[in-house]
């Protein structure tokens, strides 16, 4: 059965109050939800309690629901949406005009990784090259260690480049639907995703390679 | 040749040559600076091994404290 058929099975059990279906539907999203939650409040109960709000607008709305979107990207926006709400009230939670990137046109790479126009070199091309990754064994590269640091590195991004992130590399949506349920361009959403990505790249650059 | 694209250029336009989203003249420079240049094509492979671990940090258990209130949850709105 394919993803899609799969998910129109899941909501016609869940339509019918079926709490194994239910069972399913919290133990397949409820982890992910907690993650975005995070991501617009810092506080963990305050976290859990969105998500529940979350789950419950999602059992009074499932008869209303289109199906014009994934399950998954019509949860999201619900809690995406209830945090909004929050943030005009409570000073907990993220403001979500933080979300759209500050507008400065810092470089990603450290400049002194490239040749100055100065040094007669070819001003602008690698001084010191990124070295291949190939050579490291697979079991290093995924280790448990590299993947602390990943997380920590993701943790440690001002609070827009890591919601689109997340969203994006960790739980796989489509930049469209990020941009739908976050309320902010293409462009922008590109912008923040490219300044996170180099950042940890540049964090597995330093683990991977401390000798460099 | 003078439009002859730079690294430090190059960098920047990473994720949208990964997404797909580069106008095509751009992507065409881009490759061609990449056949010619080690440094560029590591930094976008290292691109790619950083998005592949990003995709490997999520934790995917539910524990019994959280099931315990969503199933009660459930029963309540049931019960409606």
């Amino acid at each position: 059965m394919d993803a899609k058929q799969d998910e129109a099975t899941l909501l016609d059990l869940l339509r019918q109050r079926d709490e194994i279906a239910f069972t399913r539907l919290v133990e397949q999203y409820h982890p992910s939800l907690v993650r975005l939650a995070r991501l617009f409040v810092q506080d963990e109960s305050l976290a859990e309690e969105l998500c529940q709000e979350t789950w419950l607008a999602v059992l009074q709305g499932l008869h209303g629901f289109q199906e014009r979107s994934s399950l998954k990207t019509w949860i999201f926006t619900i809690l995406t949406n209830k945090a909004k709400t929050r943030s005009r009230r409570d000073s907990r939670t993220l403001v979500f005009s933080d979300l759209e990137p500050d507008g400065l046109e810092t470089p990603t790479v450290d400049p002194g990784r490239f040749n100055d126009a100065s040094s007669g070199l070819r001003a602008d091309h690698w001084a010191v090259e990124p070295a291949s990754w190939a050579g490291i064994p697979e079991e290093v590269v995924l280790s448990g260690e590299t993947l602390s640091k990943v997380r920590q590195t993701i943790e440690g991004l001002p609070a827009n480049q890591r919601t689109v992130i997340t969203l994006r590399d960790v739980e796989e949506l489509s930049s469209q639907e990020i941009c739908n349920i976050l309320g902010i361009s293409e462009s922008n959403q590109r912008v923040l995703l490219h300044r996170a990505r180099a950042r940890v790249r540049g964090a597995l650059e330093d683990y991977l390679q401390p000798e460099r | 040749m003078a439009n002859e694209m730079t690294c430090k250029e190059l960098v920047e336009l990473v994720t949208e040559y990964l997404e797909g989203t580069l106008p095509a003249e751009v992507r065409t420079r881009m490759e061609q600076h990449l056949a010619g240049c080690e440094g560029c094509t590591h930094y976008l492979e290292q691109m790619r091994q950083t998005i592949r671990l990003t995709g490997q940090v999520r934790e995917e258990n539910l524990n019994a404290a959280q099931r315990d209130d969503l199933l009660r949850l459930f029963r309540g709105w049931k019960k409606e």
